[in-house]
């Protein structure tokens, strides 16, 4: 009973069914008196030091230099291909990445790849929680450089939460103005390194500062430029608990055998301030080992407080871990009063068992099973990959052509995909029809069983092909299957097309 | 409007009034960066109302501040189609068309612009990708009535056949029935005779007969045989293709009432460096000698 209702009706339901029910309700009408949408409080994470926040630098680090310096790889593939390593040609409708080259209609490389991305993720998830979300996600990675700019230009969380409320200064305009120059600074930075992947990086950069680059480089620039301005800024850990999906289905990956940033409530509580106790009295003493510095709170990058439990606006990056060790080591407890841990770990320490963490369980052997099989299927696909293609269509106007002599000619446009880097000759035959022949449009050869096709380097080579066939082989057949063989002329590869042969039919 | 002002005892927000089966909406306010950016629009459309032609008037439209219209805008467009294509058009001119034909990136050029050309004037006659129709040759195929060589496609495109333009192609067969030179009985021999060019006849006795009519009558332009005249455009009679259709009915008809087929003269209409592309493109047809 909570006390609101009357004391005679707290005498008339003596029975203890009716008493939960009351209390049920009551507690309904409190949690539902909490304003159904409330402005963003503004998180002002405090700075910290300790190993999580050192392997978030350096996590942060390397992804940035890793996306700065990324386009600059050079990677030789000859006079008639690009050189930089990573590179997605769209005039040329290629993409290049180190040794891989893939064509539009191998787009399933890139489906591949985000398949693998996927179950990657699945499965670190599964074993040691959201790393993803704490360390490497973008919005992560630069909302820290963002925050590390602000505290240089700002200072801490204090002198920030007074710069907030003060009126606006001199100083407080200055400072404002040199944060927000800073995070466009970074944020162009940004942009401008987004489209270096689209072209050959050291000209776009050249061009860009010269004025030379085209206006959809000048507009991508921008827009990344405010998308990061914004998101790194201004949205930030509103992104990942009101935008993003992964925190809504990285749940879902976890169990209570994974590792995740944890408060061992069965140490910490009773929590509360530690009191001044008398001489020879331990002042631990029938308390737990919390004492609500609210240090954690403070670091938290999405400002909230560890020790309600797992929640979803957790991203599990650490930085309480480092808080709250170091006031552990201040006052005297042990260290890893908040850890890395899993729940059923926390469950067995509590019981002061030892600990039962599983690596693998039937979760993460499906997933490495996975990972395993489209990793190879990815694998054996690329090592396969044709370096020659061919593709017909039939011409539809006219569907065939009776020649003078009573001969029936179909024509063909032949496309031949050319993968590799130097010019190739390619044989093109027929099989199915007896006594076809092959002539080329536009060329004098004379009409033989095999024609020659040439194809420049890394391209698509059009030709248009008849086919001629002698009426007594397809008569009375309106329609017959036909075979087009393409091959190189030297080396490997083969490839082929069915297609249909059309005759008057009679 | 509100049936009544209550407010919602929760939250403390004022509900819009309305009950839907006992459920009550709260009344809560679009936010402000909605309402701003939607007077934004109407304050930007304004602008635009001014700026660009928009408002009908009894005469015609408000002109608006740039004299901007979407007629200037595609004219100013074409131009710059035609600037771009200018010096290649140049190179057509000036060519020959077998120098059209050995030059790539001519034949590339010609090929594109002779496919929208002969899409736009061939294909009603003509057919798509030239695939004729009764009356209309068929112009894939190896069989040609004035000839197949590029230059023999170019003369007949530029100055057609039997028009009235003074170059035109022209030949005429005589209306061997309608004007009493042949009687019935002849002209079904000699039809027969016809249809043994292509080893299709029946009847080896009318045949006969019609050999005698042929060579009195049809040879001095449809030649020994049959084989016809390109010069005189003569259709072949001995190959497999037919005109106007290759049945006996369609022969003794072609052969009382005589063809005479027509075609447009496109010098006039088109340009010389536009007919020089057409050429080479129904020569690349598939027909061209």
């Amino acid at each position: 009973m909570d006390g609101t209702s009357p004391p005679d009706a707290d005498a008339s339901a003596n029975k203890a069914g009716h008493v939960a029910v009351e209390d049920a309700v009551s507690t309904k009408v409190q949690k539902a008196a909490a304003p159904l949408y409330v402005s963003r409080i503004k998180v002002h994470p405090k700075d910290v030091k300790g190993l999580y926040r050192r392997i978030k630098w350096a996590v942060l680090a390397l992804c940035l230099a890793v996306y700065y310096l990324a386009p600059f790889l050079r990677w030789d593939r000859g006079p008639t291909a690009p050189d930089q390593a990573i590179l997605i040609d769209l005039p040329g409708r290629k993409a290049y990445f180190f040794m891989i080259e893939i064509w539009p209609q191998e787009v399933y490389f890139l489906t591949g790849l985000l398949i693998l991305a996927a179950i990657t993720l699945f499965l670190v998830t599964s074993l040691f929680g959201r790393l993803w979300c704490g360390y490497a996600c973008p919005q992560t990675v630069w909302t820290d450089l963002f925050m590390w700019v602000e505290r240089k230009i700002e200072g801490d969380r204090n002198a920030r939460i007074k710069l907030d409320a003060a009126p606006y200064t001199a100083e407080k305009i200055v400072k404002r103005t040199l944060k927000h120059a800073a995070w466009i600074g970074i944020a162009l930075a940004t942009g401008g390194a987004w489209i270096l992947y689209f072209d050959d990086a050291p000209t776009v950069v050249r061009d860009v500062f010269t004025g030379n680059a085209t206006l959809t480089q000048y507009f991508f620039i921008g827009m990344f430029t405010a998308t990061t301005y914004t998101l790194a800024g201004w949205a930030r850990e509103q992104v990942c608990t009101y935008m993003c999906p992964w925190p809504r289905f990285q749940g879902a990956m976890l169990d209570d055998q994974s590792y995740v940033v944890t408060y061992e409530d069965w140490r910490g509580e009773k929590r509360g301030k530690l009191a001044k106790a008398a001489p020879g009295v331990d002042p631990w003493a029938g308390r737990g080992d919390c004492v609500d510095c609210n240090s954690c709170v403070a670091v938290c990058p999405t400002g909230i407080d560890i020790r309600d439990g797992q929640q979803l606006e957790c991203i599990g990056c650490g930085l309480c871990i480092d808080a709250c060790d170091a006031v552990m080591d201040k006052v005297g407890r042990p260290r890893g009063l908040i850890r890395f841990d899993t729940l059923a770990n926390q469950a067995c320490r509590a019981k002061g068992e030892p600990a039962t963490h599983k690596f693998v369980r039937p979760r993460t052997l499906i997933y490495a099973g996975v990972l395993a099989f489209v990793g190879a299927v990815m694998l054996v696909a690329l090592l396969s990959r044709a370096t020659v293609e061919l593709n017909v269509l039939r011409d539809r106007a006219p569907l065939f052509v009776t020649l003078s002599d009573g001969n029936i000619r179909n024509a063909y446009t032949i496309h031949v995909l050319n993968k590799t880097h130097a010019p190739r000759d390619f044989t093109l035959a027929v099989s199915g029809l007896q006594g076809a022949v092959l002539g080329v449009a536009g060329s004098d050869v004379a009409a033989a069983p095999v024609v020659t096709l040439a194809a420049k380097p890394d391209s698509v080579a059009t030709y248009r092909v008849f086919v001629t066939v002698p009426s007594q082989s397809v008569r009375g057949k309106a329609s017959s299957p036909v075979r087009f063989d393409l091959k190189p002329r030297e080396g490997r590869g083969h490839a082929d097309y069915d297609s249909v042969f059309l005759a008057p039919g009679r | 409007m509100p049936t009544k002002i209550e407010k919602d005892e929760i939250t403390g927000t004022e509900t819009t009034g309305h009950e839907w089966d006992g459920i009550k909406e709260l009344n809560t306010p679009l936010p402000k960066w909605w309402l701003w950016t939607f007077y934004a629009t109407i304050i930007w459309s304004i602008g635009y109302f001014i700026v660009y032609p928009a408002w009908p008037t009894l005469s015609g439209n408000t002109k608006g501040m740039l004299g901007w219209t979407q007629r200037i805008e595609i004219a100013q467009r074409l131009e710059e189609a035609k600037t771009a294509r200018a010096p290649f058009v140049g190179r057509i001119e000036k060519a020959s068309l077998d120098q059209i034909r050995s030059s790539p990136d001519l034949l590339n050029f010609a090929m594109a612009g002779g496919r929208s050309v002969f899409a736009e004037n061939c294909v009603p006659c003509h057919g798509a990708g030239g695939s004729g129709a009764k009356g209309y040759p068929n112009l894939a195929d190896d069989s040609w009535v004035w000839g197949g060589a590029l230059d023999d496609i170019h003369t007949t495109i530029a100055y057609g056949i039997r028009n009235a333009n003074t170059q035109s192609r022209v030949s005429q067969m005589p209306r061997f029935g309608a004007d009493g030179v042949l009687n019935a009985k002849q002209i079904d021999d000699v039809a027969e005779y016809v249809l043994s060019l292509s080893k299709r006849s029946t009847n080896a006795d009318a045949v006969k007969r019609g050999e005698t009519v042929f060579s009195e009558n049809c040879v001095a332009c449809h030649q020994e045989g049959g084989v016809g005249s390109t010069d005189l455009g003569a259709p072949n009679l001995a190959a497999n293709i037919w005109i106007y259709g290759g049945d006996k009915a369609t022969i003794v008809e072609s052969v009382r009432n005589s063809r005479a087929g027509s075609m447009p003269a496109w010098t006039g209409r088109l340009d010389d460096a536009t007919i020089k592309m057409l050429a080479v493109y129904v020569h690349a047809l598939g027909g061209g000698k």
